[in-house]
């Protein structure tokens, strides 16, 4: 693993009026580095994400990309810089073919002029490809991405964000609605990606699946950074107390028979 | 940037080829198809001795499909865009009147009166548009705001002005005039002289018109729907800016998340839309010879209907330009062709209730299809 971070964010603060969504956030990211980050609900996730893709401005603090601070006024401009995000919803159009959807916003053309077409040959092959490289094989490219399971559905996003040059790949929840087998897949899909020398923050709050790709663990709660570690300085255990404020926890698991 | 891997793509043997009938089935246009065979295959037993399929009788089911299909095609690309045009059919109103009012009323040159009227109509499409982006109100309610406003103000343009709520003398004032021939003229009229030369298409037995064929060309207004057919077919299918409209009807947020500009696209589409009515309009005040404040009447919802017929859904995101041409089709031979078949014309309605209701249902039904839905 390379010594410098491909993104830094710190000390990252936001406020919407009076509420204070972040106080005071670092995280930095590794190249080939699976980062989580998990927290409960309420816990600032969402807030901390959409600032580190352009939605937000954060109120003060620093971003930094390969060491030089740097400032996004909007998602394209995180894009450009090569912060992809993976939301968890509005990941692709159903009613559309795998192969639109692959190429949203960025279609190859051919011809000139005013008469530039799709190139739908190069677009169907290109995305082809890259689906088995993420191990799905398609019946056909032209089919509605509909028809693929929500775990699919999630690999074509993050094949789609990888193949237009994402440097640093955040996922929203990738794994919180899916079942079993296709969580599997999502979890090997980051363990490709990774083993690229993409670095990839993984927003979840299931410990279990945190822990089965993360390198690195760094828990919110309240807006707050309570700390982050390697692997193998954590258990299962602690990761979900420091999640959900311990002590609390801890009863409700003791009344549960310790299944949370 | 993944290294890209070396070699030609294989086949894969694990995917399975869909059989070619259920991959035709979920094509939005299949049900139109089926429809347009299905109403030909009836006409054609009901009305085949009737002269409905003789020159013309083409050329009269022709053009009023080509009508249908003008308008079919605007509402068709909206509603791909995830948008509605309500005020289609007041805009042919208003257009006409325009136009009248600039050439015969005001004097101005017939060319600059139809140019003026496109600008005034797709400067009211954009403003349809830019509202419904910027309130993020449905456009059905926006929309059903201007077909008010745009009616209203198209009686009240044409009685504060002339007294009248129909303008005449269109056609004198059209009379050599470049731009109107483009709306108003037919072409291809040595052809049918041709065809009628040599015995295949009829000709007038009687009258001062003994011996013309009784087709003496095809009108600009099936020209202009069949190229605006082309055209739109073309943009939605080959080129980026289609898959752009599929997008913004698809998930207006999932489009602009990934650099659609969704705004940009369903502006142009309410443009397109009003454009769309306006070729319509100038055809009809070219053929009629005047303007009238209460023409279009309704052509909204045939438009919608056709486009729905045409496999489109009502919710975006899904559908063909062939389909709603075909739509536009079955639209125009049942109105027609019930006339022929001296059946009571007021039937034409339930028709279309009727056929409205099971387009819906099987769009219904092929979108669980594509999407895997339950």
């Amino acid at each position: 693993m390379a010594d410098n971070p491909l993104i830094e964010l710190i000390d990252i603060k936001k406020q919407f009026g009076p509420v204070i969504a972040l106080n005071g956030v670092s995280v930095s990211v590794m190249p080939g580095e699976c980062h989580c980050l998990l927290g409960d609900n309420g816990a600032g996730k969402s807030t901390f994400i959409k600032t580190m893709a352009g939605v937000h401005k954060p109120t003060s603090g620093e971003i930094r990309m390969n060491g030089q601070k740097i400032d996004f006024a909007n998602p394209r401009d995180a894009m450009a810089a090569g912060v992809a995000t993976v939301y968890q919803d509005l990941a692709m159009i159903p009613l559309m073919s795998v192969t639109r959807n692959f190429w949203m916003g960025r279609e190859p053309r051919k011809g000139w002029g005013p008469f530039q077409f799709l190139d739908m040959d190069r677009a169907n092959q290109i995305t082809l490809e890259e689906m088995r490289r993420m191990g799905i094989s398609l019946r056909e490219p032209d089919q509605a991405v509909g028809t693929l399971s929500g775990g699919e559905r999630q690999t074509v996003a993050i094949a789609r964000a990888v193949y237009f040059g994402a440097k640093v790949l955040i996922l929203d929840e990738p794994t919180s609605a899916l079942g079993v087998r296709q969580t599997a897949n999502v979890l090997a899909t980051i363990d490709r990606v990774r083993k690229t020398g993409v670095g990839i923050v993984f927003i979840t709050h299931n410990v279990r699946h945190a822990l089965a790709v993360g390198d690195r663990f760094t828990v919110l709660n309240r807006g707050k950074t309570l700390g982050t570690a390697k692997k193998g300085e954590l258990t299962p255990e602690q990761l979900q107390d420091m999640m959900a404020g311990g002590a609390e926890l801890a009863e409700l698991s003791a009344s549960l028979g310790g299944t949370v | 940037m993944v290294d890209q891997p070396s070699g030609a793509p294989v086949a894969d043997e694990r995917i399975q080829r869909q059989s070619g009938l259920r991959r035709a089935f979920v094509r939005p246009e299949l049900g139109a198809m089926a429809g347009a065979v299905l109403v030909f295959v009836y006409f054609a037993i009901v009305a085949g001795g009737t002269g409905m399929f003789a020159a013309d009788g083409i050329m009269n089911w022709g053009v009023v499909s080509a009508q249908f299909a003008i308008i079919a095609v605007g509402a068709c690309l909206l509603m791909i865009a995830g948008e509605f045009d309500l005020s289609v059919g007041s805009m042919i109103g208003f257009a006409g009147i325009v136009i009248a009012l600039l050439s015969v009323h005001m004097g101005w040159p017939m060319w600059a009166s139809i140019i003026a009227a496109f600008i005034v109509a797709m400067l009211i499409g954009a403003a349809n548009g830019y509202l419904v982006i910027k309130t993020g109100l449905p456009s059905f309610i926006v929309t059903l705001a201007s077909l008010y406003i745009l009616r209203g103000l198209t009686i009240y343009l044409s009685i504060s002005t002339t007294r009248q709520t129909i303008i005449g003398g269109v056609r004198e004032a059209a009379q050599g005039d470049w731009l109107a021939a483009l709306f108003g003229g037919k072409v291809l009229g040595f052809v049918f002289s041709w065809l009628a030369d040599m015995g295949w298409i009829a000709t007038f037995q009687a009258g001062n018109r003994a011996g013309q064929p009784v087709v003496d060309g095809i009108p600009m207004l099936m020209i202009w729907a069949v190229a605006l057919i082309i055209f739109a077919h073309v943009l939605l299918t080959r080129t980026r800016f289609g898959n752009w409209i599929y997008a913004s009807g698809g998930d207006a947020r999932a489009a602009r998340y990934v650099g659609v500009p969704v705004d940009r696209v369903k502006i142009a589409m309410f443009v397109f839309s009003a454009f769309c009515a306006t070729i319509f309009a100038t055809c009809q005040v070219m053929e009629f010879g005047s303007a009238a404040a209460d023409r279009g009447l309704l052509k909204e919802f045939e438009a919608i209907i056709a486009v729905v017929i045409g496999g489109a859904l009502l919710t975006g995101g899904y559908g063909s330009v062939i389909g709603a041409a075909l739509g536009a089709l079955i639209f125009g031979v049942v109105q027609q062709g019930l006339f022929f078949a001296g059946v009571e014309s007021s039937l034409f309605r339930v028709f279309l209730g009727v056929i409205l209701l099971l387009a819906v249902i099987l769009n219904t039904y092929i979108r669980r299809l594509i999407t895997g839905e339950r």
